[in-house]
């Protein structure tokens, strides 16, 4: 089927392997969203704070670079817990800012354009095609949330050597389990609004309400039935409870429990994901 | 990869029932197409988009199956979609984004490797007539455009088996009848049936060889318009001049069955060994003029007519 002979011929050639077109769909994303310079300023700026700390780790060790700037080691930010933990909401709060301004679209034009048929109809599954839109948020997300924090972490234990990394694994765990479950419930939440809400405005409204609403609410069943189970409707609650549980921060009040966090996270998904088997469908069956 | 076989039916329909809600729409259909082109035909509702849509894997059958290739639609789905394209009926596309961009995206997630979808894109676009409005915005583009479109990413690439859903829907005479020539052209190719569902019948009689014709969810028709081509040639419809009852019976002497209506027409059923010339010389004999002489048909439309009568 070449240009010049304008004649229709099957394709022989080989084909790629089923699980690589997961990334198809996230590839595709990515061309589009890096075309527009607005995008790629915000995305640069979200390195900022982690450029920041990598600065920070680097005079902690650099006692020329101390006198230089005439200060000492007390006086930065220690190296600790707390000051992952401080990288990863900074970068998860930015991360809730890019979702507010990809994740709308995801879905909702492909269902405006009835554009799903024609992705079913290929190998493609509807789970494939979720999990490939998830990618596309996932992975922006993760070159900015846990994949620094980790090479922060990495870089902190290499300047530091003598058993620091050993003693301090448990804070990798932490930086890599709170930002993928934040990560994953964004994506989730992102897909389910951009699926049931047509309009990009609402739908992002609606992403912001998610947040928003439950913490009056959460507060009103405290006070009222003496209870914390008005917590367990608010993600930023869970989000606050499960960092203080992994990162192991006393200071930080954690109103859930360990697993009533990782409850609120489940309840969450499994809401969005019935939310999105409702609508990605081929066609929709009016019985 | 599935192989294709020209012995094995292209689509085996095995007792498929298709059940929305509490509503059958397709009874337990049975019937095997073998054709390089198939005809979908049947009034609004009787099934077709549905029964594509079950073979694309978009409705699970309530009970019985239906084999593509000889792969089972219920348990091997995504085989079956490797070697499938399909047109949809209604706009389908990504609109911000431009049409090559789009086919290759296509072409992408069938399992084309990068480099090779975009090259068959561009092909596939020129191949459709789109080439030179390839790069502008699916958005901007016009109805007929959009049908070509939706043909390109349905052959990017390459299927064994493509589904097209009222393609020539929409379309100026001009367009139509150059979506029709692609038709005939890839039906032509030898390598790829198709599957063509249209309320149209001259659109059908045009590009198939096969017709399965659906009435109230049920196969109301299933024939080879071929084989009916070919049996048709020994209806013979004259138009004669002072036809005479000894001019039929003579013709009826030939062994062939006849029927002489009331203007001058004699309708009659060629005998194996009997020529026209034949006719021609107990006319000349009877003094009778055959004025007119015809091969008469059982056009699509007189198929399906039958069809829905039943």
């Amino acid at each position: 089927m070449a240009v010049y002979e304008h004649s229709y011929k099957p394709y022989e050639g080989t084909l790629t392997s089923a699980w690589s077109r997961f990334l198809v769909i996230p590839r595709y994303a990515y061309q589009d969203l890096f075309k527009y310079k607005l995008f790629i300023a915000l995305f640069v700026l979200c390195y900022v704070y982690p450029l920041i700390s990598t600065v920070i780790i680097y005079l902690h060790h650099n006692a020329n670079a101390l006198a230089v700037l005439d200060i000492t080691v007390s006086d930065i930010l220690p190296i600790n817990a707390t000051f992952f933990y401080v990288l990863v909401s900074v970068q998860t709060s930015l991360a809730f800012v890019f979702t507010v301004i990809i994740g709308p679209v995801l879905v909702s034009r492909d269902l405006a354009n009835n554009a799903l048929p024609l992705y079913l109809c290929r190998p493609f599954s509807r789970f494939e095609y979720i999990v490939s839109k998830m990618l596309v948020l996932l992975i922006l997300l993760s070159m900015f949330t846990w994949v620094p924090g980790l090479l922060l972490f990495f870089f902190q234990s290499y300047l530091e050597g003598g058993g620091w990394m050993a003693d301090n694994l448990w804070i990798a765990g932490a930086i890599f389990t709170v930002s993928i479950a934040w990560l994953v419930i964004l994506a989730l939440l992102a897909m389910a609004f951009s699926a049931w809400i047509k309009w990009r405005t609402a739908a992002s409204a609606a992403l912001f309400a998610i947040f928003i609403i439950p913490t009056p609410i959460g507060f009103i069943i405290e006070e009222l039935f003496n209870t914390n189970m008005g917590h367990m409707l608010n993600l930023g609650v869970a989000f606050s409870a499960l960092s203080s549980h992994l990162f192991q921060l006393d200071w930080l009040d954690a109103k859930l429990s360990f697993f009533e966090a990782w409850g609120v996270f489940a309840a969450y998904a499994l809401i969005c994901v019935f939310m999105l088997s409702r609508r990605v469908h081929a066609y929709e069956v009016v019985s | 990869m599935i192989e294709m076989n020209s012995t094995n039916p292209v689509i085996e329909l095995d007792q498929l029932r298709i059940v929305f809600g509490k509503r059958r729409i397709l009874h337990d259909i049975q019937g095997s197409l073998r054709g390089h082109c198939i005809g979908l035909l049947g009034p609004n509702g009787a099934g077709k988009t549905t029964l594509i849509h079950t073979l694309l894997g978009f409705h699970k059958p309530a009970s019985g199956t239906a084999r593509i290739f000889g792969c089972d639609i219920r348990n091997e789905s995504k085989r079956v979609r490797t070697v499938i394209g399909y047109m949809p009926e209604r706009d389908s596309f990504i609109a911000h984004i431009t049409c090559v961009h789009f086919v290759r995206l296509m072409a992408e997630l069938s399992g084309l490797p990068s480099d090779a979808a975009l090259e068959r894109a561009h092909e596939a676009l020129f191949y459709v007539g789109l080439g030179e409005a390839r790069y502008r915005k699916l958005g901007t583009y016009s109805l007929g455009m959009k049908q070509l479109a939706k043909l390109a990413q349905a052959i990017v690439h390459g299927p064994r088996l493509i589904f097209l859903d009222e393609p020539t829907n929409g379309l100026d005479p001009p367009a139509r009848k150059r979506m029709l020539e692609l038709i005939r052209e890839i039906r032509d190719s030898g390598r790829t049936h198709i599957v063509f569902s249209s309320h149209l019948l001259r659109d059908v009689e045009e590009c198939c060889d096969e017709v399965l014709i659906l009435k109230d969810g049920h196969i109301a028709a299933n024939c080879n318009l071929e084989e009916e081509r070919r049996a048709n040639r020994k209806f013979i419809e004259m138009e004669t001049r002072n036809a005479t009852p000894a001019f039929v019976d003579a013709i009826g002497a030939l062994g062939c069955e006849y029927a002489l209506t009331g203007n001058q027409r004699v309708k009659l059923v060629m005998q194996d060994g009997i020529e026209i010339r034949d006719l021609y010389k107990i006319a000349a004999a009877s003094d009778v003029q055959i004025r007119r002489l015809n091969y008469k048909r059982d056009s699509l439309e007189d198929i399906f007519l039958k069809a829905m009568e039943q």
